[in-house]
């Protein structure tokens, strides 16, 4: 029971940082339309970003905000500069270069920064009031900033107005813009958010899993199975379908498959949801009259 | 009368296919000014031109005197030209709402929205009904309220309508032109008005232009188009 209970423990750890990958996956698709498999990639490089500074000198929290700041401006400036000239491209095309750029800010960060391991500090003392026997002051903490995400990102789109343009833009782009929507902006935002979305993502996992190019691969694949899972068009399901991944990744690992196949999992979900239930546990339906 | 807009020797091209051959056609504030014409005579590529929006144009467009030829699409949005497009641009994910909301997204006025929004709802009691729905699932001639609502929730001072009758059936189409006349009425909004159906296009407009392969062909009251022998044989079937 014990070792239960721990496990359970251990996957919502996990699975606070699956979810916070998962929201910066819904966060451009909700703009776009696309999933953006460099989105790993662009965080493993956002939290060297963020290594690099602390190296520097700099207090935790200040390089934290830095890191966030530029990993926007980054995230912003990778829409305009790549994404921006295949607005008509074919969806293959489009696959091709999100898979172009995980490979790009891979070799990137690896010819900067090494491959060697780095360690990477927790912004959550050991010691604080919130630690337990059961979880660690940072895994409380991730847990913790996983749902300020959450909250921040559905009242975002769900009670602002820009919130609900950028679904639009992202929905109908010729209709927005004869409302007078500038929907180049809001793609650009919305990288940029999804970009400092993932930034955080990585410093939460950099400190468990240890900083180095290839940190993300297995992370993006769980979390993108948990955004499926809650549907890929809804932050909150996004969240719980993140912190459910985590936990299932966990207990089977334990009791079922072992820790070797964990990964399979997390594929196996992914072709199940696709199979069965495509718009995932929370995700609309859009239904469309002809 | 003040010209809310004024076009002079506008011509627009798909590519290399050039379609709008040099028109020039004017709306007057507060009137309803109707564009007729057969499929293909480039009544929607006239609508498109005016907004810049998908075609080439070249030639001067005048809104409220003022330059916009060279002005973005969602510029001469914001500047208080509402295009109700054709295929009625639904947002079908988001709610009837929502839908709502987006046509006055670069409002800050909260009060006077709520009161618009109910405004609309009082034009269109259907939408009221369909308020939390997704608006894919809203029949034609719903969505084509909605967009016309949406349209107005901007308060624009001209409101260009492509076919609102295209693929509705007769007795929603004389509905929706029922509520288009109250909206000429109440609204300080100027209409240039597309259709192919000319019979109930003329008895909505003041003037009309009819547009025959990228040129204007005919222009006059609507009293003067439906007399017309041309006009009645080819385009009112008498």
């Amino acid at each position: 029971m014990e070792i239960f209970v721990q496990q359970v423990i251990a996957g919502l750890t996990t699975g606070g940082i699956y979810a916070s990958v998962a929201l910066a996956l819904v966060m451009i698709y909700q703009a776009t339309h696309h999933v953006n498999f460099a989105q790993g990639e662009m965080a493993m490089f956002s939290t060297f970003l963020a290594w690099a500074l602390i190296q520097a000198g700099l207090p935790y929290w200040a390089a934290f905000f830095a890191t966030v700041v530029v990993s926007f401006v980054l995230g912003a400036v990778v829409e305009f500069a790549v994404i921006r000239p295949l607005h008509r491209a074919p969806e293959l095309s489009v696959v091709v270069v999100f898979i172009g750029l995980l490979v790009i800010f891979h070799s990137i960060a690896g010819w900067i920064f090494g491959t060697q391991i780095k360690e990477f500090p927790t912004p959550f003392a050991k010691d604080a009031w919130y630690a337990s026997r059961l979880m660690s002051a940072h895994q409380v903490g991730t847990i913790f900033v996983a749902l300020c995400l959450v909250a921040a990102l559905f009242s975002f789109f769900r009670y602002t107005t820009l919130g609900l343009t950028m679904r639009a833009a992202a929905q109908n782009p010729a209709s927005s813009r004869l409302l007078g929507i500038n929907v180049g902006r809001l793609l650009m935002l919305g990288w940029g958010l999804a970009a400092a979305i993932g930034a955080v993502a990585g410093m939460m996992v950099a400190p468990v899993v240890y900083l180095d190019p290839s940190m993300m691969i297995g992370v993006l694949i769980y979390a993108f199975a948990g955004a499926l899972i809650g549907g890929i068009d809804n932050p909150v399901g996004a969240v719980i379908g993140g912190f459910l991944v985590g936990v299932l990744e966990n207990l089977i690992g334990t009791y079922v498959v072992g820790t070797e196949l964990k990964l399979s999992v997390a594929l196996v979900l992914i072709v199940g949801v696709l199979v069965v239930r495509p718009a995932g546990l929370f995700g609309r339906r859009v239904v469309q009259r002809v | 009368m003040t010209r809310v807009l004024e076009i002079k020797g506008l011509r627009a091209a798909y590519g290399a296919t050039e379609v709008l051959h040099g028109i020039d056609l004017h709306v007057d504030e507060g009137r309803v000014t109707a564009l007729l014409g057969a499929n293909g005579a480039g009544k929607t590529t006239t609508l498109r031109a005016i907004c810049h929006f998908q075609v080439k144009t070249s030639g001067s467009v005048l809104f409220r005197g003022e330059r916009v030829d060279s002005v973005s699409t969602e510029q001469i949005a914001a500047l208080g030209v509402g295009h109700v497009p054709d295929g009625r641009g639904t947002f079908v994910g988001l709610t009837t709402e929502e839908n709502l909301r987006l046509g006055c997204h670069a409002r800050r006025d909260r009060n006077a929205v709520a009161d618009d929004l109910e405004r609309m709802f009082t034009y269109f009691p259907r939408l009221k009904e369909r308020r939390t729905q997704q608006a894919g699932t809203l029949s034609g001639g719903e969505q084509q309220m909605l967009a016309i609502a949406r349209a107005l929730m901007a308060r624009p001072s001209l409101l260009l309508l492509d076919e609102p009758s295209f693929g509705l059936a007769p007795l929603v189409v004389k509905d929706i032109f029922a509520i288009m006349r109250r909206i000429r009425d109440e609204e300080k909004v100027s209409i240039l008005l597309v259709e192919q159906n000319a019979r109930i296009a003329l008895e909505l407009a003041d003037t009309a232009y009819l547009l025959e392969t990228g040129r204007i062909v005919k222009s006059g009251t609507s009293a003067e188009l439906r007399n017309d022998d041309a006009v009645r044989r080819a385009y009112l079937g008498q």
